[in-house]
């Protein structure tokens, strides 16, 4: 059986509406994929179409192997899934909950299973207290215990992280980059650091289509920013005008410590050039920062202009 | 299978983890023995039989069961929950026949609760002990019928009160096309074999013979077609909801 997530050519349309236009992806074992575009981008109901939940207008998608649409429950069992905002049946404790997944998963080795996975996201303090009454943080890790209960070979987990507190958000993606190793991880975000911090590639979508696919890497190089010059503070006005002439600058933009960032033309390096002019200006000592490039900036210019 | 087990057994501890179970439960007995004993004149009669406790029945059904039901669908539409469940290794069918069977059987034991007047009647006189045993059947049946129809509407709607009222709605005309009121009406209009086709779908029609203690093959197969049919339906609106 092939552990992979095959996405070809998926359409997904709501009367007039194509919330998904032609999306295709494969993701394999190993990956973890950020799935990155602004709100109503059709993250999640991608999200939905992969997971079994709505059926697709068009394309096929395969689990492992198993096409969603003619082998669901064998695609089911290979997937484990955290939908947006972490549901469950508030009434009922953590314990009963995943009692419940752990059956319809029928888990072998029920009670150890459930143990380790209680122990791994440290939800004995709140085993027995209904899940309304849980804290925020707690109940995302409800929902994550339910999504691992059966170790599936596919993760898919829409926003993991929204709404949680800075030190829960480092719990979910320190948990993630843990379970990485062997599985294939889907995760949706809007939160661009997440992408550095948990993905080996990103996915950046709007309006439904797919408008880039890479390595964080990958798409930071496409940036303005990428291989940018940051010089400064403590530059004069005539080191603020030779640099902003030189030949590899395309823009000149003001930083926010007071100094300058210079914006490469393409496929240029204006360190060594800035560097050169510091020096013989006697400015050595002025720091001078080389930038990877800026997600952010990658995001905005490619979303920009699907929505208008 | 086990999906199915799983599920029920979810559902039916679902309603002991709220007050719904209990309120629910006391609700229904304290109406079940005050319409008998009050506006049926239990006592007044002076015959030792449980007619005028199982004569309210459908009246007490027609609000008690939808106010149970509404939740079954809607309220998983509204947490999302339903994301959850549908995405498990689960069918639509597994899903539909959990939910039902926990809430039927959950009514079950609320009517099942009613036996003190079995004894109270049984300790007044002499009763027809297979009537009353048929007439518990016939009810239960009934009660179903009533659940099926409401899980159906919840899975319709996220929200709550419009389940309740479209189910108690619904509810009421299966029980009303039996009435004379509703039959004289088509009477004056519609041929004769459509009449009895209306009247034929009624509650209160079939509840009345086996009621009496008359089993007849046709209300069983009335009650099982009845509830087979919602729940049919009641799968094609859950498959429905999620495409929309």
């Amino acid at each position: 059986m092939t552990d992979r997530v095959v996405v070809s050519h998926l359409v997904k349309t709501y009367g007039e509406l194509r919330a998904v236009d032609d999306l295709s992806f494969t993701v394999e074992a190993g990956c973890v994929l950020g799935f990155l575009g602004p709100n109503g981008a059709g993250k999640s109901t991608t999200m939905k179409i992969v997971t079994g939940f709505l059926p697709a207008s068009a394309g096929r998608v395969r689990v492992c192997g198993h096409p969603i649409d003619a082998e669901p429950l064998a695609a089911k069992r290979c997937l484990g899934y955290l939908p947006e905002g972490a549901p469950a049946y508030g009434e009922m404790t953590p314990w009963q909950f995943l009692g419940f997944v752990a059956d319809i998963r029928r888990l072998r080795r029920r009670r150890a299973r459930l143990d380790q996975v209680v122990g791994r996201l440290e939800l004995e303090p709140v085993l027995h207290r209904p899940i309304d009454t849980l804290s925020k943080g707690y109940r995302r890790r409800v929902g994550l215990a339910q999504a691992i209960l059966h170790d599936p070979r596919v993760l898919i987990m829409d926003e993991p992280t929204d709404g949680l507190d800075p030190n829960q958000k480092r719990q979910v993606r320190d948990f993630i980059n843990e379970m990485a190793r062997d599985k294939i991880i889907v995760v949706s975000t809007h939160i661009l650091e997440e992408v550095d911090a948990m993905c080996t590639r990103a996915i950046i979508i709007s309006g439904g289509r797919l408008l880039a696919d890479d390595a964080p890497a990958g798409l930071r190089a496409r940036s303005r920013y990428h291989r940018a010059a940051t010089v400064g503070p403590g530059l004069d006005a005539a080191a603020r005008a030779e640099l902003a002439a030189l030949d590899e600058v395309a823009l000149v933009e003001p930083a926010a410590d007071g100094g300058l960032t210079l914006l490469p033309k393409p496929g240029r390096e204006p360190a060594a050039a800035a560097r050169a002019a510091l020096e013989r200006r006697g400015l050595g000592a002025v720091p001078l920062r080389v930038q990877g490039g800026r997600l952010d900036d990658v995001f905005h210019t490619l979303t920009r202009n699907v929505r208008e | 299978m086990s999906n199915l087990r799983a599920i029920f057994r979810r559902e039916l501890a679902g309603y002991f983890q709220t007050p719904v179970a209990y309120v629910f439960i006391v609700i229904f007995l304290l109406f079940a023995n005050a319409l008998t004993f009050y506006l049926g004149g239990f006592y007044e009669r002076e015959q030792a039989d449980l007619a005028p406790f199982f004569g309210f029945h459908p009246w007490l059904y027609l609000f008690l069961v939808p106010a149970l039901s509404m939740r079954l669908w809607a309220e998983e539409r509204k947490t999302g929950s339903i994301e959850l469940l549908m995405t498990l290794p689960v069918t639509p069918l597994e899903a539909v026949l959990g939910k039902f069977l926990a809430a039927w059987l959950f009514t079950g034991l609320a009517l099942a609760l009613t036996f003190p007047i079995w004894l109270t009647v049984a300790y007044l006189g002499d009763p027809d002990h297979g009537v009353i045993l048929a007439a518990y059947g016939g009810s239960f049946l009934m009660a179903g019928g009533f659940m099926a129809i409401g899980a159906c509407l919840s899975a319709a709607t996220r929200n709550q009160v419009v389940a309740f009222i479209l189910s108690l709605v619904t509810c009421f005309l299966f029980l009303l096309s039996g009435f004379p009121l509703v039959l004289d009406f088509f009477r004056l209009w519609l041929p004769q074999p459509v009449v009895d086709a209306i009247a034929s779908l009624s509650f209160l029609t079939h509840f009345a013979s086996v009621s009496k203690g008359v089993i007849d093959l046709r209300d069983l197969v009335y009650y099982l077609a009845l509830i087979g049919a919602w729940l049919y339906a009641n799968v094609v609106v859950v498959r429905a909801r999620m495409a929309a």
